[in-house]
């Protein structure tokens, strides 16, 4: 292309002097400008396997995924099965959580595809086989806000980040609200969009540019795919969000809504999490109320978002939603129309190091355990058989920021107490832990005299945590300890990134 | 001494370890461990077993425990009664009630395992379940063949199969209700009205509870303890209800304080049933959380 060079022998001599690039055409560096074609489609790639070319992606580097779609996630196990037919090999795999849908994983991780793990969580047949020894590397466990921060500190650089987006336009300005597969938030991508070293959007459908709102920016993105179906909106609920008709779970959330009443924060313009157990889910139905009652309203709800939380902010409740991930098509469709419902990133949500998380923000948060000991530490990863079958997540994350953490679990699952003298794993500190609401009574955490003072006034049944846990044994017996190994397959990081417990191989 | 409170009655499966080691936490007025209809034949002596030892855990020490035995005429009639007497059943349930005799037996037997087992006579207490046309007949007579008997139930399946209808709206109940209440109270017991089966239904559930409150019936046999809260709640008395009996007993007070012998609140003259509904109310008022 001949360009206005006219003025090349005035400049040169000084742009040399200077150290400054001379003008050598509009499109020197921009070259898919100079063609009408390429300068609009130049990021769109005709395949997934065009895409993970174009990347530059090789044996021994980071993925990343998020996992929005829960158990109806479709992307990963599709990527990941790409990658290893291409003979990439010594991958190191970082999902922000994976969950049972993932198992075809474990054939992957057998032939060395995959040979390092950072997630916050894993169920079924993968979890089985990975605390059974299945990787030499131990899996690395974080929080969300944790997740971010070990990007953010250096440890985990990803190399090729691969999002799914129901909706995307040919820039890559995506979202999970629009088109037919709506995940709702995306919150976890949004990180991984912002640090990758290349961002690759995977579009179900490509819509007319420009995709908005763009929860990921086209000046994050490098490439983007069209793909089938990046996963099932109907299968977000399955799993670990979902609502109980269960008496005991209930009874649970019950009591769980008298310590949010009486606990000294239930004041207007309160902020709340309740999470995805289904206690927890059922608390949220518990407030309404309440709030009514005592003729207060929340200034915003924050986390993982239900619909059950939806309601009450289409009933005047709840003034702000604030969500990092979507727990069912409620929320997703809620954050597509309600202008109150607002998308935030992890890093926004969670991230301890962060220049503020909202976290830091949270009156009360609701929580579950599978086990919860003598002081009040919280396992949420490894079940009574010592087995990986669950999640960090954003509990250590939101009982660190809030003001009062309360955790909810049945006494006793399948003749096996919840409450223990130690935790077969730490995921939450029992510092950051204010009181326990089980099915037998309410135990306060004696570092919080003054929540105890203010339960007690009110008239709740307060048992101490070693009560609770004697009436649990006398019931159940004593459960023999687990069998490990000396191996270590689980290494569990705090949301600063400092390792709290590890996790070891389960014998036999 | 205050009347025991007893609305709400829940039906635990005898042979159900699960829910008879921790089912105390749902606080039901009385629980009732049931033997008979909810337990397969081949678990009745599992059953038995199980609920003799439930009824000596210390968690339950609190709650009223009624234990349902097979009829005596049954095979497992008797050694479910020992199971219940020698465990420590506040109260038996004596299921398809006909007449008194059967009440008759019943106390004889009961009688004879606690000379046995030494625990002291009469300790034990009976209810018995009215299930047939006979039943309904001979509720008077039930309803006072035993000082030991502390309240008469409609059992609604069996009844319903006996008059040859099936359940409804409740029309087909509501001659059985009128009796077996009307038996009751002439007898100075408590009466209970039947299961509401559809433990997903709780509108129809509530709608019943009504109609049986408004009938007067102490409360109800429940399947679900989902269904607890709800009729506790709505056995609650409100705040006006509670309001009003606090007036009642000040003025009884004040009344006999003054050594007067009629009582008037605001112009009314309280009578002694007035004063004892009132207290009916607050100690329900007082069971529900509502400030008193």
């Amino acid at each position: 292309m001949t360009t206005s060079q006219s003025q090349a022998p005035a400049v040169a001599p000084v742009a040399a002097a200077r150290g400054i690039v001379p003008f050598e055409g509009f499109a020197r560096y921009a070259p898919h400008l100079a063609d009408p074609v390429t300068k609009r489609r130049r990021k769109l790639a005709a395949s997934l396997e065009e895409a993970v070319r174009r990347s530059g992606l090789e044996s021994g580097m980071t993925i990343s995924f998020h996992h929005a779609f829960r158990e109806g996630d479709k992307t990963i196990n599709t990527v990941v099965d790409l990658l290893a037919g291409l003979g990439l090999r010594n991958l190191t795999l970082a999902s922000s959580s994976l969950l049972s849908c993932n198992a075809p994983l474990i054939e992957h991780i057998r032939s060395g595809v995959i040979s390092r793990i950072y997630t916050s969580g894993m169920r079924g047949k993968l979890a089985d086989a990975l605390s059974h020894g299945l990787m030499d590397e131990p899996v690395q466990i974080h929080s969300h806000g944790g997740r971010v921060h070990l990007m953010d500190s250096g440890e985990l650089k990803v190399d090729v980040a691969f999002l799914g987006a129901s909706a995307a336009d040919e820039f890559g300005n995506a979202n999970g609200t629009g088109g037919r597969s709506r995940c709702g938030s995306l919150g976890y991508a949004m990180v991984d969009a912002d640090r990758a070293n290349y961002v690759i959007v995977l579009a179900e459908d490509l819509v007319a540019f420009p995709c908005a709102p763009a929860s990921i920016r086209q000046d994050q993105v490098d490439c983007v795919v069209k793909v089938d179906q990046i996963g099932d909106p109907s299968k977000i609920s399955v799993g670990a969000a979902r609502i109980t008709s269960n008496p005991r779970e209930l009874l649970i959330a019950r009591y769980a809504a008298d310590v949010l009443e009486h606990a000294g924060y239930f004041k207007d313009g309160f902020s709340i999490q309740t999470g995805s157990g289904a206690s927890a889910t059922a608390v949220t139905r518990f407030m309404e109320d309440r709030m009514r009652k005592a003729g207060i309203r929340a200034a915003f709800a924050l986390g993982g978002i239900t619909g059950s939380i939806v309601d009450l902010h289409k009933k005047g409740l709840i003034d702000k939603i604030i969500d990092t991930q979507s727990f069912d098509a409620d929320a997703a469709e809620s954050l597509r129309s309600n202008p109150g419902h607002i998308e935030i990133s992890t890093n926004l949500y969670a991230n301890p190091t962060s220049k503020a998380a909202y976290v830091d923000q949270m009156d009360m948060v609701i929580l579950s355990a599978l086990e919860i000991d003598l002081d009040f530490n919280v396992n949420v990863i490894t079940g009574s058989d010592g087995v990986m079958r669950g999640a960090s997540g954003g509990h250590s994350d939101v009982a660190a920021g809030a003001n009062l953490s309360v955790v909810v679990a049945p006494l006793i699952r399948s003749r096996i107490p919840t409450v223990c003298e130690k935790v077969t794993t730490v995921v939450t500190p029992g510092e950051c832990v204010g009181v326990l609401v089980t099915d037998h009574g309410i135990a306060v955490n004696p570092r919080r005299p003054d929540v105890a003072g203010k339960l007690k006034a009110a008239g709740l049944p307060l048992l101490s945590i070693e009560e609770l846990h004697a009436r649990a044994v006398a019931i159940t017996g004593t459960p023999a300890p687990i069998a490990f190994t000396d191996r270590v397959v689980g290494l569990v990081r705090f949301r600063d990134g400092s390792l709290i417990d590890v996790i070891r191989q389960v014998a036999g | 001494m205050t009347k025991k409170l007893r609305r709400s009655m829940l039906f635990l499966p005898g042979a159900n370890a699960a829910m008879l080691s921790t089912a105390f936490v749902f606080r039901p007025d009385s629980i009732m461990f049931d033997l008979e209809d909810a337990v397969s034949l081949r678990e009745k002596d599992t059953a038995r077993l199980l609920v003799f030892h439930t009824l000596r855990l210390p968690m339950y020490s609190d709650i009223e425990k009624v234990v349902r035995i097979n009829p005596l005429s049954t095979p497992f009639g008797q050694a479910d009664l020992e199971a219940a007497v020698r465990g420590g059943a506040d109260v038996i349930r004596l299921p398809k009630t006909d007449c008194a005799e059967d009440v008759h037996e019943l106390e004889a037997a009961v009688e004879a395992i606690e000379r046995s087992c030494g625990r002291s006579v009469g300790s034990t207490q009976l209810m018995a379940a009215i299930e047939s046309a006979s039943g309904v007949v001979n509720a008077v007579a039930i309803a006072k063949a035993s000082p030991r008997l502390i309240g008469i139930a409609l059992a609604g399946f069996d009844y319903v199969m006996d008059m040859q209808t099936e359940r409804g709206d409740g029309t087909e109940l509501f001659y059985a209700r009128c009796a077996v209440l009307h038996a009751a109270r002439a007898a100075g017991i408590d009466a209970f009205d039947v299961v509401y089966g559809n433990v997903n239904d709780d509108e129809g559930f509530l709608k019943e509870v009504d109609l049986i409150k408004r009938l007067g019936f102490n409360g109800k046999s429940l399947i679900n303890p989902r269904q607890i809260e709800l009729l506790h709640r709505a056995y609650a008395p409100t705040e006006e209800d509670v309001d009003h009996a606090h007036r009642v007993i000040a003025a009884a007070e004040d009344a006999e304080r003054r050594g007067l012998g009629v009582i008037a609140l605001n112009g009314k003259m309280i009578d002694a049933p007035v004063i004892a509904h009132a207290e009916r109310v607050l100690q329900r008022a007082a069971a529900s959380g509502v400030s008193v």
